[in-house]
């Protein structure tokens, strides 16, 4: 098991044709991942070539979903057209969509999630790296790859990784698959201050996964998501979690490159969210060097 | 982004939010014309800087005071050629103080009570909130510490939008009566409406206020904009004064670069916005102090990092360079060689550390090692950071 995608999930990708779309679905075709679909308007009818990778592109997303059966769609488009591209998605049915773009407007968000209110659709993101089921097969191969993440730095086994960040989750990634730890699945929930998936949503995914084992979660600077996260796992989750906060010298009132990544009115500082950490039981890394040292000395002691 | 108080204004007299009447003024003679067109014998002159405590700040010229009230044209003239073109410092600019370039004139204002009034985006229910207290003019956190049921706050449905009769409530909530529960209530609503209208993150009116006479006026205003739909807001990109930024912020923002400078010595370079946050963290964690934040994004070119090295080495404190990538799927060599070209091509002459993961990474590090210029390639990130600290030790001894 893993949450949300395994290796079998069929995705499609909104915005295949664009520089930044294609790369990445290519990278994930390579990786073994199902890409069966492509989404660009007007372009219905071509094919998407990558070697002896074939897959039609639709002109919708509800063309693509009916006739391949995709269940999850990965968005690339950029930001004036993606809160678009997410409720297209969200209208064709689909159980999971995963935006990668970033800087689409704080409003056009606030309105989409208002009006996936009710939706049977799992929002993940916008402006993080995606989703990565690993596979069994050489550097991870034959795993589910959503998004942008460097496949090979991957492998399977029962650690389940959510984050704000790309690189640092890249980084929690390398060093757990270094010391010979795999992962269940690793979730990017991105940067943005006004996201689908929530450090919560994917602590209780995780707890509910039969195959993960232990938790890395990666926070930063802003919002309080961690500290909600923190609060309910101190009760409820049964699973070892080892966490890390970036930007404890971040100063205050600046954005520090992701859009959610700021202490406001002296709230969502890296000390408010390690404090709450620790009184939820959490053991919290002191530097991003030590994130799988320190998850796998609380799991294996 | 952040905007002058005159073009608040501006916002303000479009949206339909009533506040006292102003102009810019950008010579002392624009200045005399603006008061004769308020035609008011109670004027305000307001030197138009971002940084505040303009009251209480002092010209390098050694006039004192950013704010002053006057009664004639003439006064609001010669107090405006003792700000323009003047340097003005106050606790929050600096001892460098900020350049003032434009004053506003405005028609002064009695105040009988002062309230406080925001809209910003609530992060933990992804939805508008309206924030209101009967005690203005003070630091709305403090309140929000001692006497929190003087706070009122106000969610707000995202699809439906700020509704008349919630803005009544608040009015209610606030004490206000008679003509001034109108007056206020439809404030509220032009303010939610310029808020949704220009894509603001926040609105703060502090204070909002009744006058002797019973007009309820927008006093003191700050606006957040939202960076990502500045886009579709030409006119409010338009407002832009980068004159009140960082110029190095300025200048990295034009090669794709997110720089903030700090007052540390050592200055990092990092892909990605979180690892460059816990590169800094991890700096100061091992003893050094970090001079910026500066993510390179997913790329990292040659051309970048040459620019991200000219704006590092701009900042005379910087004593060594930390660069930490995580070269997932860019090929490390490829950042290794542009690595040692901008270095090369700077004449770097203080320490550089480097450290490199990621897809092909030996052969980055082989090119790094062969360049024969002095980088040290660094392990990891934990080597990365005691490697710099101790360059810079030794460096500054």
């Amino acid at each position: 098991m893993s949450i949300l995608v395994d290796s079998n999930t069929r995705i499609l990708v909104q915005g295949i044709t664009g520089d930044f779309g294609s790369r990445h679905a290519k990278l994930s075709l390579d990786y073994g991942t199902k890409v069966v679909a492509g989404v660009t308007p007007g372009k219905g009818g071509q094919t998407f070539e990558h070697g002896s990778f074939k897959v039609p592109i639709f002109d919708t997303v509800s063309d693509a979903a009916k006739q391949t059966g995709a269940t999850v769609s990965v968005i690339f488009v950029p930001p004036p057209f993606a809160a678009d591209g997410i409720l297209e998605a969200v209208d064709a049915g689909l159980a999971l969509v995963v935006c990668i773009t970033e800087g689409i407007p704080v409003n056009d968000m606030v309105k989409v999630k208002a009006a996936m209110q009710g939706s049977k659709t799992r929002l993940i993101g916008p402006n993080c790296p995606g989703v990565v089921t690993p596979g069994t097969g050489k550097d991870s191969h034959g795993g589910c790859r959503i998004g942008i993440s460097p496949g090979y730095i991957h492998k399977r086994g029962n650690v389940g990784v959510v984050s704000r960040s790309g690189t640092l989750t890249y980084e929690a990634v390398w060093q757990l698959t270094r010391r010979g730890f795999g992962q269940s699945t690793c979730v990017g929930i991105g940067g943005d201050p006004v996201n689908g998936t929530s450090h919560l949503d994917a602590l209780q995914m995780f707890n509910d996964d039969p195959e993960t084992e232990a938790i890395i979660m990666i926070g930063e600077i802003g919002g309080d998501a961690e500290e909600r996260a923190a609060a309910w796992a101190k009760d409820h989750c049964q699973k070892p979690i080892a966490a890390f906060i970036a930007g404890a010298t971040a100063p205050p009132g600046r954005r520090m490159g992701h859009a959610g990544a700021i202490v406001s009115g002296g709230k969502g500082t890296a000390r408010g969210k390690i404090d709450a950490l620790h009184e939820a039981g959490i053991a919290v890394a002191d530097t991003p060097a030590v994130m799988a040292e320190t998850l796998i000395k609380r799991w294996k002691g | 982004m952040n905007i002058h108080e005159f073009q608040a204004k501006e916002l303000f007299v479009k949206f339909g939010v009533a506040s006292a009447p102003g102009r810019v003024a950008r010579t002392p003679a624009e200045a005399e014309a603006a008061a004769q067109e308020l035609k008011s014998s109670d004027l305000v002159v307001k030197a138009q800087i971002h940084a505040g405590g303009r009251g209480k700040g002092t010209f390098k010229n050694g006039f004192k005071g950013g704010v002053h009230l006057c009664k004639t044209p003439a006064e609001a003239k010669e107090l405006s050629s003792k700000m323009l073109g003047q340097t003005l410092v106050t606790h929050q600019t600096g001892p460098e103080g900020k350049m003032v370039n434009q004053v506003l004139i405005a028609t002064g204002v009695d105040i009988a009570k002062e309230y406080y009034l925001a809209i910003l985006t609530d992060r933990a229910t992804s939805a508008p909130i309206v924030i209101a207290s009967t005690e203005g003019g003070v630091d709305i956190e403090t309140v929000a510490e001692k006497t929190p049921d003087k706070i009122f706050h106000e969610p707000v449905h995202p699809l439906l939008g700020l509704q008349p009769y919630q803005a009544r409530k608040i009015a209610g909530l606030l004490g206000f009566q008679g003509a001034q529960f109108r007056q206020f209530s439809d404030l509220l609503l032009a303010l939610y409406r310029l808020f949704i209208g220009c894509d603001c993150s926040m609105v703060e009116i502090n204070p909002l206020v009744v006058t002797p006479d019973g007009k309820v006026l927008a006093l003191d205003a700050k606006f957040n904009f939202d960076d990502n739909a500045l886009f579709r807001h030409p006119d409010i990109l338009a407002m832009r004064d980068t004159n009140e930024e960082d110029p190095r912020e300025v200048e990295a923002s034009k090669f794709g670069l997110n720089y903030i400078g700090l007052d540390g010595n050592i200055a990092c370079l990092v892909n990605g916005a979180g690892l460059a946050m816990a590169t800094m963290d991890i700096i100061q964690y091992a003893g050094g102090k970090p001079a910026n934040f500066l993510d390179v994004g997913g790329g990292a070119s040659k051309d970048q990092v040459s620019a991200a090295f000219k704006i590092i080495l701009a900042d005379p404190q910087v004593k060594g360079i930390l660069v930490n990538i995580f070269g997932g799927i860019m090929d490390c060599n490829v950042i290794a060689t542009g690595i040692v070209a901008a270095a090369r091509e700077i004449g770097l002459k203080i320490p550089l550390v480097v450290r490199l993961e990621g897809n092909n990474v030996a052969a980055g590090k082989t090119t790094l090692a062969d360049s024969g210029i002095a980088i040290t390639s660094a392990e990891d990130l934990a080597d990365a950071a005691k490697k710099i600290v101790a360059a810079v030790a030794a460096a500054t001894e």
